[in-house]
């Protein structure tokens, strides 16, 4: 391998390995906060990049009529349980919020699609779009599920997952897409050539960590998902309702899936059921940190990431097969680790 | 409501709350009148730790319980800190991984819209009645000894400006000069108009700081009354206050 080659694998393995970090980030906050195992974490990418395609295309995405089933069934619920509990005058703006906000959107995409053509746009209505889908789902399927086994959610998780790759299939269809790049600049640095559409994905999910970590260590609805995650009863006897926190973390993880898919799909073909390997990337990364460690999980997941890319350089056939080996040593050392811990307790 | 001559802060009528088939409290009635600090004593097992946390909404319990007028059978743990009723469990549940300073703030949670302002000058009161937990301000709280975590439990329930506040054994494992602060700041509470339904080991300090007292025993109360009344009577003397009144 020369210098050149090694030079480039690298940097789409940190290219990948930032976005992987990403997602891994997002699975372990979800895992803390929710006990979920967010399968569905790269169908968010996958929903992001689909959608921003049809935007680009001209198309009303067909996503909106998923975010308007969604928010139509998540205030029905809502609807009820506000006159179950006697509160008949919050029935109205539960219902306008949930299934305005869907019609306003949509309308906005009308007017605004044939007007401009800026990627800047479109990224930001894929945003406004998908986001939203994260907490009307754990509304829908995990809070009601809130007091069961790990098991009984990551089996609803699975099932999540193939429902939305089916709505996938047959809102986008079963042909590939990519986006149009950021930028196709190139700029070059010694011998080095580098491709901006990856300074931009490790750039922006740079950004991304940041904020997260901000929003962690200063803002109060960071620390209190923290809270939930750390001490559950602690957090509720302070006020902290777990549903809110739980819908927090999925809107986290849906703008953290989205934003992912937003970068990824000029660089990467996506179909309607590519979320599933992603995710599990991610995941990957994530076990390297127990479902626990953030740094850990970021770091396992560029690990991930680079181990793909020169993988794919030697044998590319079992460029996937290399990676999710990689879990088996993590999943033995892990389960040392723990076994030490135990026996220490 | 029951139409009553002043109606109480808290009403509990007939609590049964039981853990899967066996039932821990076996029918307790008990009330709190504003402005007042009632206490709850009983031996080891006698079910205080349990009328609190069903009192919070952390278990299912079959009765009547009435907060400010309003049944609260319907109403979940956080909407019942929001209604201004706060608990200090036996097992403190304070967030390890977090800093003093976190866990104080988070505990003004639901008073987020508050000014912050307001905020920082309920932090420095807390700060001023533990000066220890100033000085340990960024410290992870799981680090902090036991008698700190004491303090820091009952400031992050202070943080949340409760109406009624049920503390589980406030003296639990502290030195006695610190058992004397804990008490003494119990008693300032009343005067700003907090009410506490205090659960203690130490029945002589509860008694003293409390103007009405519940024996519980196995599951019912088996005596209440005026707290002065209580501390007189032979049988109290005799299992709760004999051994402290030799130790003293
Ligand atoms: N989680 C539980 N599952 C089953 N039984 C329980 C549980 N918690 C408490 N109990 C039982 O309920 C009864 C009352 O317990 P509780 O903790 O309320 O007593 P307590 O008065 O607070 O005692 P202490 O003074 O020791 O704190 C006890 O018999 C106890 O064994
Ligand atoms: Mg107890």
């Amino acid at each position: 391998m020369t210098f050149d080659i090694a030079i480039l694998l690298t940097q789409d393995g940190l290219t990948n390995g930032a976005l992987y970090a990403l997602l891994a980030l997002a699975l372990v906050l979800v895992f803390a906060v929710t006990r979920v195992i967010f399968i569905p974490q790269g169908d968010f990418v996958v929903l992001g990049a689909l959608t921003l395609a049809s935007l680009q295309a001209g198309h009303l995405p067909p996503t909106l009529y998923l975010l308007l089933a969604l928010g139509g069934a998540v205030g029905l619920i809502d609807a009820v349980a506000c006159l179950r509990s006697g509160r008949a005058h919050a029935v109205g703006r539960v219902l306008l919020i949930e299934l305005g906000y869907p019609l306003a959107l949509w309308a906005l995409c009308h007017w605004l699609l044939p007007l401009s053509q800026s990627l800047w746009l479109h990224a930001l209505l894929t945003l406004a779009i998908v986001v939203p889908l994260g907490p009307s789902l754990y509304r829908l399927v995990f809070q009601p599920l809130a007091q069961s086994s790990v098991l009984v959610l990551l089996i609803a998780a699975i099932a999540v997952h193939f429902a939305l790759v089916g709505l996938n299939l047959l809102g986008f269809g079963p042909e590939g897409v990519r986006t149009a790049a950021f930028s196709d600049a190139v700029f070059e640095i010694g011998s080095m050539f580098i491709a901006s559409q990856n300074l931009w994905i490790v750039l922006v999910s740079a950004v991304l960590i940041v904020a997260l970590y901000l929003f962690f260590e200063r803002a109060l609805y960071g620390k209190a998902l923290l809270a939930t995650a750390f001490n559950r009863t602690g957090a509720r006897l302070v006020g902290i309702s777990p549903d809110l926190a739980g819908r927090l973390s999925f809107a986290v993880a849906a703008l953290v899936g989205t934003v992912a898919g937003i970068l990824m799909g000029p660089i990467t073909t996506l179909y309607y059921d590519s979320g599933f390997l992603i995710g599990l990337k991610g995941f990957v990364g994530a076990i390297v940190g127990g479902l626990a460690s953030y740094p850990l999980a970021a770091g396992g997941a560029l690990l991930v990431g680079l181990l793909e890319s020169g993988s794919a350089f030697y044998a590319s056939a079992f460029k996937e097969v290399i990676v999710f080996t990689l879990i088996i040593p993590v999943l033995l050392w892990r389960s040392l680790k723990s076994h030490d811990r135990g026996s220490e307790e | 409501m029951k139409p009553t001559t002043r109606s109480p802060l808290l009403a509990v009528d007939d609590l049964h709350v039981a853990y899967g088939k066996v039932e821990a409290l076996h029918g307790v009635s008990l009330r709190i009148d504003a402005g007042r600090i009632v206490s709850v004593i009983g031996p080891n097992g006698a079910g205080k730790t349990t009328l609190l946390s069903a009192l919070m909404g952390l278990l299912p319990a079959r009765g009547e319980v009435h907060f400010r007028g309003e049944a609260q059978a319907r109403i979940a743990v956080e909407q019942r800190v929001g209604q201004g009723l706060c608990l200090v469990p036996e097992s403190r549940e304070l967030w390890s991984e977090m800093s003093v300073e976190d866990n104080l703030r988070l505990g003004a949670f639901h008073r987020s819209r508050a000014r912050a302002a307001e905020l920082r000058a309920d932090l420095d009161e807390v700060y001023a009645l533990f000066p220890r937990l100033r000085e340990r301000l960024r410290q992870a709280a799981g680090t902090l000894s036991g008698g700190e975590r004491q303090m820091l439990a009952l400031g992050r329930a202070l943080m949340g400006r409760p109406q009624l506040l049920m503390l589980d054994e406030p003296s639990l494992g502290l030195a006695p000069k610190i058992v004397r602060e804990i008490f003494h700041i119990i008693a300032t509470l009343r005067s700003r108009g907090v009410s506490i339904l205090l659960v203690e080991q130490n029945a002589r300090a509860a008694l003293q700081v409390s103007d009405y007292g519940y024996v519980l025993e196995t599951g019912r109360v088996v005596l209440e009354g005026d707290s002065r009344v209580l501390a007189n009577d032979p049988r109290i003397v005799e299992s709760y206050l004999g051994l402290a009144k030799k130790a003293a």
